[in-house]
């Protein structure tokens, strides 16, 4: 099978799948229990902490473990909200964010919170100068997603945290779900977002797993209470073998990161130019300066359910842009936020790579979808 | 900008007349062995001051980041350095400054020091045309000359010239190991490790010692006096630590003390073990954290009965400090967030409901005086186990592997 939907989730590590089991056989005590094993696991815990923090460059108690990148998310809106709301209860986000912040927000917005969406141009990316006009005094939040998880926008950080940095007390909350171990991103100093969002099965570690981690002090009402856990903003028993799966599984991404960066480039590009062959019958949404690893397009008047079942016989899977709305029939929010021309915008499907993506494999995805547009098309003139 | 050498003030032993030279031997020995870990370190000892060179950014920000903790050094600047181009020194020189131009007024002058005789301009030449030079860019600057702000030093040297502005406080005191060495009663909680920092600062070095009491208090209690042990390290010196099997002794108090009397009779009993392996290691002092009227084992009537066990001098630094004081220094020293984890420690646990807080000396020693206590604190101190830190963490690679 070649899988080319690593955006939606995927195939864990052997290494970490190693690891994982090897916590489970070993360390499998509660990390909050004062005995000998507790104590291991805590150990291993703390371990496990420390160096997502030192990859992401900030200190040890400023990560928290979390259930995923949705929880991570909904944590960021909330905690925020909630613990700033004496200071105003304005937000600013994007309109083409996931589900997991717009509907936070959507549920803030019935709360009393006014939020503002920037609107993103056709590349997707959004305006600094709208947000520099939107931000006000009591502006307590902006979340922006790094890299769009449809169609690969990468939208501009650094200067954005600037920005806030400079004309709000606002915290910067940056969604990098689909961008860590993929881009390199900024965290440590000023110019870096304030609150990132990080989930295990993007990066070939386990679902279920994810992290929020702090440039400075956590400051947020938690989302969950009970035990204390986590510093006290995130009780329940902490899942450590979760916990340094993810772990390893950073490492690695970030380990082989220039290599992989330079590897998506070149397919991205590649494939950029092959489906320029097509002429206007395809449509490529993803614009050419976006995340390499995602690569979005669209063929014209056609289903992309039809596209999927054609690859899926051949053995290729490819999604619809995104796996948490493909099931609903109704066009994403995305492609509905960058005016996707109507002959093309309900068949958006999305190429995304991993770490075991090959030469090999974009090859046998061209040859298919050649072989596929031919067939559909002789259907067409018959 | 590039940073050269670090130029270090000692502390208080620009006093020390004859001694002078120990002390900067012992304070170059320290440094080194507080940046043990990214030697080779070239350090240049002088009468008046000390030159660290900087090799690269790496070791410049080890050298920054832990300078400030080690004692017997007042202050420290890092030096750039440039070439010997009047238009470059100018340059630099500006560069240097640009931390100050938002500090509000500033008073300012130029240093010059020309070892070099052969620079085309003299010293007082060099004084004012870099002053010329700067002033106009920085309008909140003035110029004095006696004890300025800021001042500006400009060193023509041989091969370049050398500038430094920035003076970066240092930890003060004397160097670890120029006052000798004292046994420090490192028990767990918040003022004892303040204690032993207090006397390091005053250049003595340590031994702790620790008193534990299976199965009364846990692995956890005791892995937590480590990281304290291992923390007092990170101010210039290692720290030995000995691990006194108490739970005997302990039991033998409880049963042959009356219970008001047993917290005297135990830290009489902890008192003499210390005592007994400062004789072994040498040192000079007993060092507590004690303060007074803090607990009931704290008062002048308690401390004197303690005291009865030896002769050797008890040294306690926080006696007369607040506890919000000694709280606010184990903040700074980074042993409060270690000290106050919630493990039981051997004083706790056998606390009896209401111990007496004027206890009577001649009492405690008639109660005292119908157990063989001798045999059983030759039996704790020779059964102690000793570790030495900075320690290097063994739970490193059994977990490498997984991450």
């Amino acid at each position: 099978m070649i899988y080319l939907d690593n955006s939606a989730t995927t195939r864990p590590y052997k290494e970490v799948l190693t690891t994982f089991m090897q916590v489970n056989e070993l360390y499998y005590a509660n990390p909050a229990s004062i005995h000998i094993a507790g104590v291991e696991a805590n150990t291993l815990l703390v371990k496990a902490r420390e160096q997502i923090a030192q990859l992401l460059k900030t200190e040890a108690n400023h990560v928290l473990f979390t259930a995923g990148g949705t929880e991570s998310n909904n944590f960021a809106f909330y905690g925020v909200a909630k613990k700033g709301n004496f200071r105003g209860k304005h937000i600013i986000t994007t309109e083409i964010e996931h589900p997991s912040i717009l509907e936070a927000a959507k549920r803030l917005e019935s709360e009393g919170y006014e939020i503002d969406y920037l609107k993103p141009d056709k590349n997707g990316v959004i305006s600094l100068d709208e947000l520099q006009e939107k931000l006000r005094k009591e502006t307590i939040l902006v979340s922006i997603m790094h890299v769009n998880n449809e169609m690969g926008a990468i939208q501009p950080i650094a200067e954005a945290a600037t920005i806030i940095h400079e004309n709000s007390r606002a915290m910067f909350h940056v969604d990098a779900i689909q961008s860590f171990g993929k881009l390199p991103i900024a965290f440590n100093d000023e110019a870096g977002p304030d609150i990132l969002s990080l989930s295990g099965h993007k990066i070939h570690a386990l679902k279920g797993s994810g992290v929020i981690a702090f440039r400075k002090k956590p400051m947020l009402e938690p989302l969950l209470v009970g035990g204390g856990q986590e510093f006290g903003l995130r009780s329940g028993t902490v899942a450590v073998p979760q916990a340094v799966a993810f772990a390893k599984a950073a490492r690695l991404a970030i380990e082989a990161l220039p290599v992989q960066l330079e590897k998506y480039k070149k397919w991205s590009a590649n494939l950029h130019a092959y489906f320029a062959q097509f002429g206007t019958d395809v449509f490529v949404l993803s614009p050419k300066n976006g995340a390499a690893h995602i690569l979005s397009f669209s063929v014209r008047g056609l289903k992309g359910e039809i596209l999927i079942n054609a690859l899926q016989k051949r053995n290729i899977i490819i999604s619809t842009s995104s796996a948490c709305s493909s099931k609903q029939t109704k066009t994403s929010h995305v492609v509905e936020a960058l005016n996707v021309d109507s002959q093309f915008k309900n068949g958006v499907l999305r190429l995304s790579f991993g770490a075991f993506t090959t030469d090999e494999e974009i090859q046998a995805f061209k040859e298919a979808f050649t072989a596929i547009m031919k067939e559909l098309k002789g259907a067409n003139e018959r | 900008m590039k940073f050269k050498e670090i130029l270090v003030r000692y502390g208080e032993l620009s006093t020390k007349g004859r001694n002078k030279k120990d002390f900067i031997n012992r304070l170059r020995d320290n440094v080194r062995y507080s940046f043990n870990d990214i030697m080779p370190l070239k350090i240049r000892a002088e009468r008046d001051r000390m030159f660290i060179e900087i090799e690269n950014d790496e070791k410049s920000k080890v050298l920054m980041e832990r300078l400030p903790h080690v004692f017997g050094i007042q202050s420290f600047s890092p030096v750039a350095s440039c070439g010997k181009d009047l238009d470059e020194m100018k340059e630099l020189a500006i560069e240097i400054l640009e931390d100050y131009r938002d500090a509000g007024d500033i008073t300012f002058k130029v240093e010059v020091h020309r070892t070099d005789k052969t620079f085309p301009l003299n010293t007082h030449e060099l004084q004012r045309e870099m002053g010329a030079t700067i002033l106009p860019q920085f309008s909140n600057f003035t110029v004095q000359v006696k004890k300025p702000d800021v001042a500006l030093r400009i060193e023509v040297r041989d091969d370049a010239i050398y500038m430094m502005a920035q003076v970066i406080q240092g930890a003060g005191g004397m160097p670890v190991g120029s006052n000798g060495k004292s046994l420090l009663m490192l028990s767990g909680g918040i003022d004892s490790p303040v204690a032993g920092y207090l006397m390091m600062k005053r250049g003595v070095r340590l031994d702790a010692i620790h008193f534990f009491s299976p199965p009364y208090t846990s692995d956890n209690a005791l892995q937590k006096v480590k990281e304290l042990a291992n923390g007092l390290t990170k101010f210039g010196a290692n720290v030995r630590l000995h691990v006194i099997p108490f739970t005997e002794l302990q039991v033998a108090v409880k049963d042959n003390v009356p219970d008001n009397m047993s917290m005297t009779s135990t830290r009489r009993m902890m008192m003499m073990v210390a005592d007994k392996v400062r004789e072994e290691v040498g040192a000079l002092g007993i060092v507590t954290g004690e303060s007074l009227g803090q607990v009931a084992s704290q008062t002048l009537e308690s401390l004197t009965a303690i005291n009865d066990v030896t002769s050797t001098p008890i040294l306690r630094p926080l006696i007369s400090a607040d506890k919000l004081d000694i709280i606010k220094i184990a903040m700074e020293i980074g042993t409060y967030e270690t000290s106050i984890q919630p493990f039981e420690d051997c004083c706790t646990v056998f606390t009896p409901a209401s111990p007496k807080t004027k206890p009577r000396l001649d009492k405690v020693q008639h109660f005292e005086s119908f157990t063989q206590f001798d045999e059983l604190i030759e039996r704790a101190v020779k059964n102690r186990e000793t570790y030495i830190f900075p320690q290097k963490e063994v739970k490193e690679d059994k977990f490498a592997d997984l991450l």
